[in-house]
């Protein structure tokens, strides 16, 4: 991967997010979803930094704030010399063009009334980027990059299989030449045999056009497969971020560690005399996280600070963080 | 072993208003007592439709055009509804795929697991409500007793597919049907479920089908697994076999699509190209032709029928394809 280690394009700091709910049958109670808690991490100049973790523990949370599309509550996300946190709205807009985004579910994501050259074409003339005849081109450029066939542009998305209508948000992502993709999930909704493509696909169009990928995933195997780096997430907080061969070879989190063990592996002879580190319990709920570090409760390693101090954040090795008592 | 499930050329389809929608196509498999049958295969191929079929749970779109289904040697078909609700939930028990729908929201725990106690085992409704206490630890709820009264509500994911366990095994059934009872989990919660539930089979001597699109699942927990493509078993084998000796084109490409932990990252993930399947049709030509790299003459002709090679008669491997992948050609 050709990438200078220095060229940092996102910097994350303490970036926190906190949404304040109703709940009750008639709204009566308040309260805080603490979805995300003073995390702080780099993303180089065109790497995919996979963020991994299960659901309901901040990993949408951190694209979506990273984006701006929620504001957060308080940290500050760095985009080259820019704070994006500080700008407002409208001097957002001319950044957009460069911070993309694709979502999950490519059945909602798109407008059921537009036909998909339509819906390729917007962003430009949104952006004003370039005249209509050249709004075509690119159009149709944009459809061959991401192995659709050109005929397609004028059907409407119901024509579409699943995989087809994520090739069509991965070519409306693109349409203004961005830097910075967050992809949220964006196989998850697909068949086996379709991510496959999908994976493949992002991974082509990284390379050629020197993307720089959030990818967001609860998979860990799609996430292996694309990442250079991956944090890991647990309950609003990173439990670790290293480089992905050292992540998966030397876990040093017990979330992480447990985390891997629990994956299956598509092998009967493996799987049959796998040992496995089950992990106790459920996630608690982020409306009321446990004190301290927050995965002391499930964690087989938890001792005497663990239930009081937050852990800090620090890097052990190169390039390797973590955010544990029990790890020295 | 003792057959127990024996569903021969069961053929299925649903109306819809250009026409039908033809989901199962010929599908004929058994489950043996104390077996587990893994049932692989992406969305919209026909799997959770067949098992819906078994227990007479097809919408009223759906229309069973042929087959029968034998269970301990009754035809269950020909069963009326009443006698057939006597086996639903007691001889066979299902747990389905997302645990936030399948409980109903204002009834306690108790009452739900205590339901097919006092239907099918005449309990008494006090005697119901200790045996469901019971059945909750057994399933590992934590404080499982006293966590009866609790709504579905108070509980997370993990522990309503929990619940829904207890209920699937409340009446010691002979057969459950599982479908992608860990979909919606997370892995670590995933993890605890597949742990449980072949705990609760070394208990009980259960056979169970579990039915999923994950590769990975299947291969700690299944003794035979078979691959379900457009509505026809494409391949039939022991769990072993499958993964180790794939013979039918799709089961291939699928199992080298799925990224696994254990590979090192950097190999590129071999595709199946093409899109999902036309259900509109019946094709009289092998389903995965468009999609098979593998495909020739006859595969245009004739549509395969699931059967052994001579050389594997013992194996019990079953394949529906004209090509032999292994010795790059045709068979």
């Amino acid at each position: 991967m050709k990438r200078d280690p220095n060229a940092t394009l996102i910097k994350v700091r303490s970036l926190t997010k906190h949404f304040p709910v109703r709940l009750g049958a008639y709204g009566q109670h308040k309260a805080t979803v603490y979805a995300l808690d003073d995390v702080s991490f780099n993303i180089f100049r065109g790497e995919t930094l996979g963020l991994v973790g299960e659901s309901g523990c901040g990993k949408t949370t951190v694209g979506l704030s990273i984006l701006q599309l929620h504001r957060p509550s308080r940290g500050e996300v760095w985009y080259e010399e820019i704070d994006l946190t500080k700008l407002k709205e409208a001097d957002l807009r001319p950044l957009r063009q460069k911070l993309q985004i694709v979502f999950q579910d490519p059945y909602s994501t798109l407008n059921p009334r537009m036909t998909v050259g339509a819906a390729i074409a917007e962003p430009m003339s949104v952006h004003r980027r370039c005249e209509k005849q050249q709004i075509q081109e690119r159009v149709e450029r944009l459809m061959d990059d991401t192995g659709l066939p050109m005929r397609y542009g004028n059907r409407y998305p119901h024509e579409f299989s699943g995989g087809q209508r994520q090739r069509i948000c991965i070519a409306r992502a693109l349409a203004c030449d961005p830097e910075f993709i967050v992809c949220d999930e964006p196989v998850s909704a697909l068949d086996v045999s379709i991510q496959a493509q999908i994976s493949n696909l992002l991974k082509d169009l990284q390379e050629k056009y020197n993307l720089t990928y959030l990818f967001i995933a609860h998979d860990l195997a799609v996430v292996k497969y694309i990442s250079s780096r991956i944090a890991v997430m647990y309950l609003g907080k990173l439990a670790e971020l290293a480089p992905r061969d050292m992540l998966f070879e030397h876990p040093l989190h017990p979330y992480t560690q447990a985390l891997l063990s629990a994956v299956p592996v598509p092998n009967p002879k493996e799987e049959r005399s796998r040992q496995q580190a089950l992990l106790e319990g459920d996630v608690p709920s982020s409306i009321s996280p446990p004190k301290g570090c927050r995965f002391h409760p499930r964690c087989p390693l938890a001792f005497e600070p663990c239930s009081d101090a937050v852990p800090d954040w620090r890097e052990v090795d190169n390039n390797h963080w973590i955010a544990c008592h029990a790890v020295k | 072993m003792k057959l127990l499930l024996d569903v021969m050329d069961l053929k299925i389809r649903f109306r819809v208003r250009k026409g039908h929608i033809y989901a199962v196509n010929g599908v004929s498999f058994q489950v043996h007592k104390e077996e587990t049958l893994g049932i692989v295969g992406e969305s919209g191929c026909g799997k959770s439709v067949t098992m819906l079929s078994l227990l007479d749970l097809l919408p009223h779109s759906a229309e069973i055009e042929s087959g029968t289904i034998l269970f301990k040697g009754n035809d269950l078909r020909k069963l009326k509804s009443r006698e057939l609700q006597k086996i639903r939930g007691a001889e066979i028990g299902m747990i389905f795929q997302d645990p936030m729908t399948s409980l109903n929201p204002v009834l306690n725990i108790g009452t739900q697991i205590s339901e097919p106690l006092i239907y099918h085992k005449g309990m008494s409704k006090k005697d119901a409500f200790v045996r469901s206490g019971e059945l909750m630890e057994m399933v590992r709820i934590p404080d499982g007793k006293s966590r009866i009264e609790d709504y579905p509500y108070q509980l997370s994911g993990g522990m309503r597919q929990r619940v829904l366990i207890a209920m699937a095994i409340a009446c010691n059934p002979d057969l459950i049907i599982a479908d992608e009872p860990t979909t919606a989990l997370d892995v670590t919660i995933q993890s605890q479920i597949i742990a449980l539930v072949k705990d609760l089979k070394k208990k009980l001597g259960t056979s169970i089908i579990w039915i999923t699109h994950d590769l990975g699942v299947i291969a700690g927990l299944a003794d035979r697994v078979a691959v379900i493509y457009a509505g026809y078993i494409v391949e039939q084998a022991k769990v072993d076999d499958i993964y180790d000796n794939p013979r039918h084109p799709y089961t291939l490409g699928l199992i080298k699509a799925v990224p696994s932990v254990k590979d090192s990252g950097d190999r590129r993930l071999e595709t199946i190209g093409g899109v999902p399947p036309d259900l509109t049709i019946r094709p009289d030509y092998c389903p995965f032709l468009p999609r098979c790299s593998y495909a020739f003459d006859r595969c245009r002709l004739e549509n395969p029928p699931l059967s052994k090679t001579l050389e594997n008669v013992e194996t019990e491997h079953y394949f529906a394809c004209w090509f032999d992948v292994r010795k790059g050609k045709p068979r």
